[in-house]
């Protein structure tokens, strides 16, 4: 980022995703644009991760201490007593085994339909193309709640109903991961199929052998996203399963925050630090894949 | 399932290009093609099927059925009996719903300006000149609540804008500001409503914007540079206008997003005090599942589908007018 801008035209590119080079820098007298513009930003940002920092922090304190000001925002002698009170109170391992089911489910089912259909948007011709693909794009459209009461009935027609297998199916055809596989498997040149099948692979071979392998970083978007979205959705899961065994993480918190009332913050915010740990975990290592699938073609 | 497509095809494939090699001329090359053509319209639809019958079964029918059955009283119990409009003007004179989609509106707007504003602010200032790893690490902090569950976020914002001893309230207190009654006052809740969402929203925009930034040329910048546009006035005459494209794709998706508001006014106030934080898909919800009016719940559905597509399409009207594109 030490991009001078005063020479040439060719010497840098202007789509650097790194942001903007720096136009013509004042340099005739201190002003105070930087700081101020720093100061401002670190505030936001101090408002961001305050108060998931107080939550933290706020979980490692005594049930006792919970509720004590000044809030703490470093835990300076972490107290673990609200994590195994969680685990009394709740029944962690279910919820958890619950959650890692669903999200697991659907997120491969999610990658293998989004791989299959992206591919036979992308690469396969076939009557009626262009149509069907402008209706998969419209059912983005659709808000959850229209079609709740009758995917409801559905799942209770189907005998489905207070089951884990009501929050999969149902979540598995994409219309944003076939959108995103589509544009992944436009990126690879079509010239591989016809080398495929010069050398006598048919179109089902050529998918499997050569250009599914070449997928698997859209793969791994179209994944990230959907394990991002599922383990955290709440209002689906909410109609649709009824008994706690079948409870997935957000709605045993929501359940666990309603039994306590006000009791213990810090037990609470256990639980609360405790279903952020895959998102974390897939923050750290997806991030990028995750910001990429997040605003996938919403760019020019 | 899948493979029986190839199997059947492979012997013809076989044969096609064996045969037609020895033979010199016109059949080469016509005779693969077909095959490949055949075999690709099979293997498609194949590929297709988890994909296209799972949205028929699980979003296409249901839309329909989802209009059909507003035109219908059912309680899942008795047999459902056709009413003709009768949802419709029920619902439209229950001040419940009224009240909840006046919200609604009201929310949308407040939220989206708040979060497109924010988002724009803080993306043109993290794109100006800084050390490479400060923007790096704002960008992760704006970014970083995105990943949250909206319940989780919601039960810890619950205690931070808790009255007596709230974080919120305590750091108010320091410059002298008496404690807020942020949830128990239907003012109070629906700003606290709002800034929860916005906390959780904002870097989704952000992100659109740093995107939208990074595709503006240097060069404008350099040219705008020499006429002396310099610091806001390079903003508001280049920045802007460049950006106007992802400013209405981002509008239109924090619109859309907004105006489908649950988990937080679920979780943060249960609607409440009294029906001052109670959103459309909040009452879809409880006369479904709540009240068993499942005829009532999908004219409500029908009518906020009618109201985001209507809000969609004026807003890409308007943008042939302000949308400026390179």
């Amino acid at each position: 980022m030490t991009t001078t801008t005063d020479h040439g035209l060719a010497g840098h590119s202007p789509r650097l995703s790194e942001g903007l080079p720096e136009t013509s820098p004042n340099r005739r007298r201190f002003s105070w644009a930087f700081p101020i513009r720093i100061a401002l930003l670190v505030i936001a940002a101090a408002l961001t991760l305050g108060p998931v920092m107080w939550t933290l922090s706020t979980s490692l304190r005594s049930p006792s201490e919970s509720f004590k000001l000044p809030p703490s925002f470093i835990p300076w002698n972490p107290d673990f007593t609200s994590y195994g009170e969680v685990f009394q109170q709740l029944n962690i391992f279910l919820l958890v085994l619950n959650s890692a089911l669903v999200t697991g489910l659907i997120a491969v089912g999610q990658m293998v339909s989004a791989a299959l259909a992206g591919y036979a948007f992308a690469h396969l011709k076939f009557r009626g193309r262009g149509a069907l693909f402008s209706i998969v794009l419209a059912t983005m459209m659709v808000p959850v709640q229209v079609t709740i009461v009758p995917v409801f009935m559905l799942i209770r027609g189907m005998g489905l109903s207070d089951t884990l297998l009501a929050l999969i199916l149902p979540a598995i055809p994409t219309a944003f991961g076939t959108f995103l596989m589509r544009q992944y498997f436009m990126g690879l040149p079509a010239e591989l199929a016809e080398a495929a099948s010069i050398d006598g692979a048919s179109p089902w071979r050529t998918f499997r052998s050569v250009y599914a392998p070449l997928a698997m970083p859209g793969m791994a978007i179209v994944g990230i996203l959907a394990f991002n979205f599922h383990w955290n959705e709440f209002f689906r899961p909410l109609i649709l399963t009824i008994s706690e065994q079948n409870f997935t993480l957000p709605l045993g918190l929501v359940s666990l925050q309603g039994n306590l009332g006000t009791g213990s913050i810090s037990v609470v915010l256990a639980g609360v630090v405790l279903s952020m740990i895959p998102a974390l975990v897939v923050f750290m290592f997806g991030q990028r894949a995750l910001q990429d699938g997040l605003t996938a073609g919403t760019g020019k | 399932m899948s493979t029986t497509t190839p199997h059947r095809e492979r012997p013809k494939r076989a044969a096609g290009p064996a045969a037609s090699g020895v033979a010199p001329g016109g059949a080469h090359t016509k005779n693969p093609a077909t095959n490949a053509r055949h075999s690709q319209r099979w293997l498609a639809w194949i590929f297709l099927a988890p994909t296209i019958l799972g949205m028929g079964l699980f979003t296409l029918i249901p839309i329909v059925a989802s209009v059909v059955l507003a035109f219908f009283r059912w309680d899942i119990i008795s047999a459902p009996t056709f009413v003709g409009f009768d949802n419709f003007s029920e619902v439209v004179q229950d001040p419940t719903v009224r009240v909840s989609f006046l919200n609604t509106i009201v929310f949308v707007v407040v939220a989206v300006a708040l979060q497109l504003g924010l988002a724009l602010a803080l993306a043109i200032m993290v794109q100006e000149k800084m050390p490479a790893w400060l923007r790096v690490f704002f960008r992760s902090a704006f970014f970083f609540p995105l990943i949250l569950s909206a319940a989780s976020v919601s039960i810890f914002m619950r205690y931070l804008f808790n009255e007596q001893f709230g974080v919120v309230n305590w750091f108010l207190s320091l410059v002298g500001i008496p404690a807020v009654p942020w949830l128990t006052t239907p003012g109070g809740s629906a700003a606290v409503v709002i800034l929860v969402y916005v906390w959780q929203n904002f870097g989704f925009s952000f992100l659109l914007f740093i995107g939208g930034l990074a595709s503006i040329p240097v060069e404008t910048y350099e040219a705008a540079a020499i006429d002396g546009a310099t610091g806001w006035r390079k903003h508001l005459h280049v920045t802007l206008p460049l950006l106007s494209p992802t400013t209405l794709v981002a509008s239109v998706m924090a619109i859309i997003s907004a105006l489908q508001v649950f988990d937080q006014p679920y979780v943060l106030t249960r609607g409440g005090p009294g029906d001052s934080t109670r959103t459309a898909v909040m009452v879809i919800f409880e006369s479904a599942f709540q009240r068993l009016e499942f005829g009532q719940a999908s004219a409500i559905g029908v009518l906020l589908t009618l109201i985001i597509m209507a809000i969609t399409a004026a807003q890409f009207r308007l943008s042939k007018r302000f949308v400026f594109y390179q």
